[in-house]
């Protein structure tokens, strides 16, 4: 089982705590009406499907409730930080390729 | 009119002298209070404790029992007796928007006790127990039931669970109790 850092709780907690909540920092158009169907498909459905480093929200349910960012290697599943949700990606992060 | 459920009355988990010991909790009021920070002092001398602001903090005076679950939610456990009042007290002295619910009836309490207490509890809850600080509470997987899990000291923890996930908890307790017993 993965442990899991909720920066919340601030603690490693057991994986079957957290729900995953898909990739992270996608912004809501600020107005959906003015967008396109293609625009808005894009911003509802499509997504970057990274193989490696991936930045994904995820809730730790059954525990603080709270909702936070995590960045995590798809290929090993390795959690390489988390952080809060609201706050910028880790600059450390950016370098490591990746993607959007 | 309400149909009172007890799932696990009547059941009883032989104890292990001297190293484990099941029980169910006496009957308690639970309230679940959702409320933002500012109001927190204030609704803490409502309900007779000091609502804590740390993840996982818990204020504990006699049968009363205050857990700080998450940043604006907090569960508070009191003396059967007291709910409605403290109820009342809330709706005269909050100084913010709150919102208090009496779970009472929705969870019941299991009481697990002796130097075993650690071992048993943590065949079937993933979450590290021996490193959780004493006088600590979280919310927590039992297997698969979501429960609040309290460690008033390391040879004394108390459960919290829905009565529905009650009777799978307490079955896997009597299965543990039974394997400690035999030194499995």
């Amino acid at each position: 089982m993965l442990l899991i850092t909720c920066p919340y709780c601030a603690a490693a907690r057991p994986e079957i705590e957290f729900a995953y909540a898909g990739e992270a920092h996608i912004a809501r158009p600020a107005d959906p009406a003015a967008l396109g169907d293609e625009a808005w498909r894009d911003y509802l459905y499509i997504r970057s499907n990274t193989r490696g480093l991936h930045v994904e929200r995820w809730r730790h349910i059954n525990g603080c409730g709270r909702f936070f960012n995590a960045a995590r290697d798809t290929v090993t599943d390795k959690f390489a930080a988390t952080y809060r949700a609201g706050d910028a990606r880790p600059s450390a992060l950016l370098s490591e390729g990746v993607q959007r | 009119m309400i149909q009172e459920c007890k799932t696990l009355q009547g059941t009883a988990i032989p104890g292990i002298p001297g190293r484990l010991a099941v029980t169910l909790a006496p009957d308690c009021a639970r309230l679940v209070l959702r409320l933002r920070p500012e109001g927190r002092a204030a609704a803490g001398t409502a309900l007779g404790l000091t609502l804590p602001d740390r993840f996982g903090e818990v204020d504990e005076s006699g049968e009363r029992l205050a857990i700080c679950l998450g940043p604006d939610e907090w569960f508070v456990l009191l003396p059967e007796c007291e709910a409605a009042a403290a109820d009342e007290r809330m709706a005269a002295t909050a100084t913010s928007p709150f919102s208090l619910v009496d779970v009472s009836h929705r969870e019941v309490g299991i009481a697990v006790c002796g130097p075993a207490a650690t071992l048993a509890l943590s065949s079937f809850c993933a979450f590290d127990l021996e490193s959780m600080p004493a006088g600590s509470a979280t919310r927590t997987i039992l297997d698969r039931a979501p429960a609040v899990l309290v460690k008033h000291d390391a040879e004394r923890y108390r459960i919290e669970v829905w009565q529905s996930f009650a009777d799978h908890v307490w079955s896997l307790l009597a299965a543990v109790s039974r394997e400690i017993a035999l030194d499995i």
